[in-house]
């Protein structure tokens, strides 16, 4: 339990998992620049949960579950971490040249069950499940998560080996490069579950800077056969992209489902 | 960083060299504003269809100290896509210092890289101007190689003032 998720996270879920599928707060991380040059490149990022994007107006993101990835594949470090009251940041120095992969993975159960004629809500990891959840308890209902947020940045040249999925969960997989996005072009990715092609899933790409303007310019496209999609991306600025893929694939045998969601923050650059 | 440099030049071949020379000016426009920097500024060669072929020269602030001025290469955002962020700077013969306000008139040798490889055919100078605390922009001029005097020029808006190309036979 403490190893994924802290209190404040538990409270945090907790009450977006309490208001019900309806409160629909996006979760994001906003990078500072996305396409570096010079001889000692560092980036800092923003992470929060809003409604709007990209805007600081909810609660901070919690930065459990953070990792970055080197171009070389080995892990790199999030430096300078900090919550406050409405966001989280951290910064990464990009000490090598290629792309980094920074990304925020978290993943548990959520059970509730009758307790004394009230509803007990609980959420923690796959090995505390059986601990903590009575096996006997009434009107059990389980569901499994597991979330994922991603961006990608690139000192000099654009590289491959850190955009590797890493095999668990809702993933995307480029095929155009992800820092190498402009306005009016076509960029064609992947989903993947758990590895494998994730068919006829809806994406949802949303422009930033909501805030001014009257139209959400919200765009909606499925996944074909192969689990691929493409965008054209309208205007320049920065994108938030969302997926969600539910399956059968529990790690316990209470859960009926397991709900794998995917979000990503994209650049993409004028021409 | 010369592997890559050669690698970069696609349509480079080794062909017999045309006599002449290939000359650029870039008018850097006088801007009345507070805080003025001198441009960053690339002009390289594309094929009609926008591919990459050889960089003239990229002008930006070598001087700073530990190649700082790099940091701000990508600005010039269609240099950067389609060259410099294959290359390690500075590159002989590519890197330069800023061009000062006015007009200044560079010129190469058909017979020396990078023109002594480029096949006749359809070409387009593009210049690319970035400048601190300021704007970009992006001139395309195309002309023709194959030997024959040419020249073809454009006015830019705001970064850049007349760029002109001039081929001597």
């Amino acid at each position: 339990m403490k190893s994924l998720l802290t209190r404040a996270t538990l409270a945090l879920t907790l009450a977006i998992f309490i208001a019900g599928p309806a409160a629909a707060h996006r979760q994001w991380m906003l990078p500072s620049a996305t396409v570096l040059s010079g001889q000692d490149p560092w980036i800092t990022v923003d992470a929060a949960v809003s409604n709007d994007l990209f805007y600081f107006e909810h609660v901070p993101l919690r930065l459990d579950g953070l990792t970055v990835t080197n171009p070389d594949g080995t892990p790199g470090t999030a430096e300078n971490q900090a919550t406050g009251k409405y966001r989280s940041t951290f910064d990464v120095h990009l000490t090598q040249p290629g792309t980094y992969k920074v990304a925020m993975a978290s993943g548990g159960i959520m059970a509730s069950w009758e307790e004394n004629g009230q509803r007990k809500r609980w959420r923690g990891t796959v090995e505390n499940f059986a601990k903590e959840v009575p096996a006997t308890a009434q009107g059990l209902q389980v569901t499994e998560n597991a979330r994922r947020l991603e961006f990608f940045a690139t000192a000099g040249k654009p590289t491959e080996t850190a955009l590797k999925p890493t095999g668990t969960g809702l993933e995307l997989a480029p095929v155009t490069h992800p820092n190498d996005l402009f306005a009016g072009e076509k960029a064609s990715f992947k989903l993947v579950l758990d590895g494998k092609p994730a068919p006829d899933l809806e994406v949802t790409i949303i422009p930033g800077g909501i805030r001014y303007r009257n139209d959400l310019g919200e765009m909606k496209v499925k996944t074909d056969k192969d689990g691929a999609f493409t965008v054209t991306w309208p205007t320049p600025g920065m994108y938030w992209l969302s997926a969600q893929a539910e399956d059968k694939k529990t790690s316990v045998p209470q859960a009926t489902k397991r709900s794998a969601s995917y979000i990503a923050t994209f650049e993409v650059l004028a021409q | 960083m010369r592997t890559l440099l050669s690698l970069s030049m696609t349509g480079l071949a080794v062909t017999p060299a045309l006599a002449g020379e290939l000359a650029v000016t870039v008018e850097i426009p006088k801007l009345e504003v507070a805080e003025y920097h001198r441009p960053y500024v690339a002009a390289w060669i594309e094929t009609p269809d926008q591919q990459f072929v050889a960089n003239l020269t990229v002008r930006y602030d070598v001087k700073m100290r530990d190649n700082e001025g790099t940091k701000w290469l990508k600005d010039m955002r269609q240099w950067w896509r389609r060259s410099g962020r294959d290359l390690t700077m500075p590159v002989d013969g590519v890197s330069a210092p800023t061009l000062p306000v006015g007009e200044s008139r560079l010129t190469w040798d058909s017979a020396k890289a990078p023109l002594n490889g480029l096949k006749p055919g359809s070409y387009a100078l593009v210049v690319e101007a970035a400048r601190e605390v300021g704007g970009r922009e992006l001139i395309r001029l195309p002309f023709d190689w194959n030997g024959k005097p040419t020249k073809a020029e454009a006015k830019g808006e705001t970064e850049l003032g007349r760029i002109a190309v001039e081929v001597k036979g």
